[in-house]
């Protein structure tokens, strides 16, 4: 029997696996963002000395790994199960990170919901005593996404205004069944919503039902509300979408907009940084998260956190094929040991 | 739900999408588009004003024209100019022939480390294609109509 389930969608651990360490590498860019204090590494070159951006994607998220096992006082071999997926074709980046790692993988794909849905399946994998170590993480990089999803960099084009900057980083946490530092109590994971937006410079607009219904369904399933949060995150909703959400949510009687915020309006700063609607990608919450979200929560600035990572499940076949934007959002409830 | 209900949630939302979408800013773009699309243009003539006063014929005049043209579209894409051009100008720097070499020379070198077949050859023509097939197409099209029209 399922006893560790609460309601329709939600798990709550019978014993919270911690977070005992994350690490952080961005791109340039990010580095000259608001959160640029936050990030263990700035690489001054978005290549990373590799040959192809791609690979470079595939490096960062290699030595995040790295760097995050070594912050959390343990050795590769020491990791039980490698939780991974990052935006490009067959997951590329993180497929041949793990290649040179070699750690157990399971590779996922939420698109840039990654970052929650490998916390969730690496907490029920430590909850279910199957693991005692393991690692989450995700990458993204503008220039691979860029040539996979949309137009050659050096192409001559308008940016839409509701359209979103993919970041350039890779995030990644450590989870232990014991140990120091913020929890996993409770994960709700998510299902695709699809409202028929077929616009691909408006992500943030068609991953916004998603993030909605899987906030009230975790608010209706554990019976917390906004109050009970020092910070809601959202992925990578951005302007456009952050708004839509709020209001949905409101429409449904929680009012969030106390504790609400969108990991894409954190990590960069639109006006001077000229991002548009903000960032996106996996790279977003996984940034934004395993470093800013993490670090304040260890200064104990935050205590109660619930981060929603956002995925838009589309393909550039499928918007060829004139279909609509399907979005996924799952989400996760980390708090400080009172 | 049924369909209709479905139809009608989308719909719904996609009017109120719109009305939380910020509007492109249209005055702006076409201020933009018009002074760069024109110093373009204003080049091309220039180039031409040069050319006829070498006593050159017209139509040499007009190849070397597009040639001189279409080699700094490829070279300030190849700096990495072009696409910041690109993107306050928009219409003004991508109608131009400027804007066709641009086209052509930005997939070239993203796909470079595909190799040379697939990567240069098979995607350089990615976004120029479709123009080329159609503009052909249709002058096609149009010669035949004219033959029969003047027959």
């Amino acid at each position: 029997m399922a006893i560790k389930k609460l309601g329709k969608q939600t798990v709550q651990f019978k014993n919270p696996p911690t977070i005992i360490s994350t690490a952080t590498i961005v791109g340039p860019k990010e580095g000259e963002g608001p959160l640029r204090s936050y990030f263990d590494r700035i690489l001054t070159d978005d290549l990373y000395g590799e040959n192809s951006w791609e690979l470079a994607e595939s490096k960062m998220l290699r030595e995040t790994v790295k760097a995050a096992i070594e912050k959390g006082d343990k050795k590769i071999s020491d990791m039980e199960y490698m939780l991974a997926g990052d935006l490009l074709n067959q997951l590329m980046s993180t497929s041949f990170a793990a290649r040179d790692l070699g750690i157990p993988f399971l590779g996922i794909y939420g698109a840039c919901s990654n970052m929650a849905e490998s916390l969730s399946l690496g907490s029920m994998l430590i909850d279910g005593e199957y693991a005692d170590y393991l690692v989450a993480v995700t990458s993204s990089h503008y220039s691979s996404a860029e040539r996979q999803y949309r137009f050659p960099l050096e192409l001559g084009n308008q940016r839409s205004l509701s359209a979103q900057w993919t970041v350039t980083g890779s995030g990644a946490a450590i989870l232990a069944s014991k140990g120091k530092g913020p929890k996993i109590t409770h994960i709700t994971t998510g299902k695709v919503i699809d409202l028929g937006i077929k616009d691909v410079n408006n992500m943030g607009a068609a991953m916004a039902p998603a993030a909605v219904d899987t906030i009230v369904t975790h608010f209706k399933d554990t019976g917390f509300k906004p109050e009970d949060y020092d910070l809601i995150v959202t992925g990578d909703l951005a302007s456009v979408g952050k708004e839509i959400a709020q209001d949905m949510i409101g429409d449904v009687g929680y009012d969030m907009s106390k504790v609400y915020n969108d990991c894409g309006l954190l990590i960069f700063d639109n006006e001077k940084q000229d991002t548009h609607a903000g960032g996106s990608g996996c790279g977003c919450s996984a940034t934004v998260f395993c470093g800013y979200i993490y670090k304040e929560m260890k200064k104990r600035n935050l205590n109660k956190v619930l981060l929603v990572s956002t995925g838009a499940l589309l393909s550039t076949t499928s918007s060829q094929q004139g279909q609509s934007i399907p979005g996924i959002a799952h989400a996760v409830r980390i708090v400080n040991d009172v | 739900m049924s369909k209709r209900e479905k139809l009608r949630k989308e719909r719904d939302y996609d009017a109120y999408v719109k009305q939380k979408t910020p509007k492109p800013t249209y005055l702006k773009n076409v201020i933009w588009a018009f002074c760069v699309g024109g110093l373009i243009c204003v080049l091309g003539q220039f180039i031409t004003n040069v050319f006829e006063n070498m006593n050159m014929s017209e139509k040499d005049v007009s190849t070397a024209r597009t040639i001189i043209l279409i080699f700094l579209g490829a070279f300030f894409t190849g700096i990495g100019v072009y696409d910041k051009l690109g993107k306050r100008a928009g219409a003004g720097s991508i109608v131009p022939i400027t804007g066709f070499a641009n086209s052509i020379v930005a997939p070239a070198m993203e796909f470079k480390r595909e190799g040379y077949i697939f990567g240069i050859g098979a995607k350089m023509f990615i976004l120029a294609g479709p123009v080329l097939v159609y503009g052909f197409g249709s002058s096609v099209l149009v010669g035949l109509i004219y033959l029969l029209i003047n027959k």
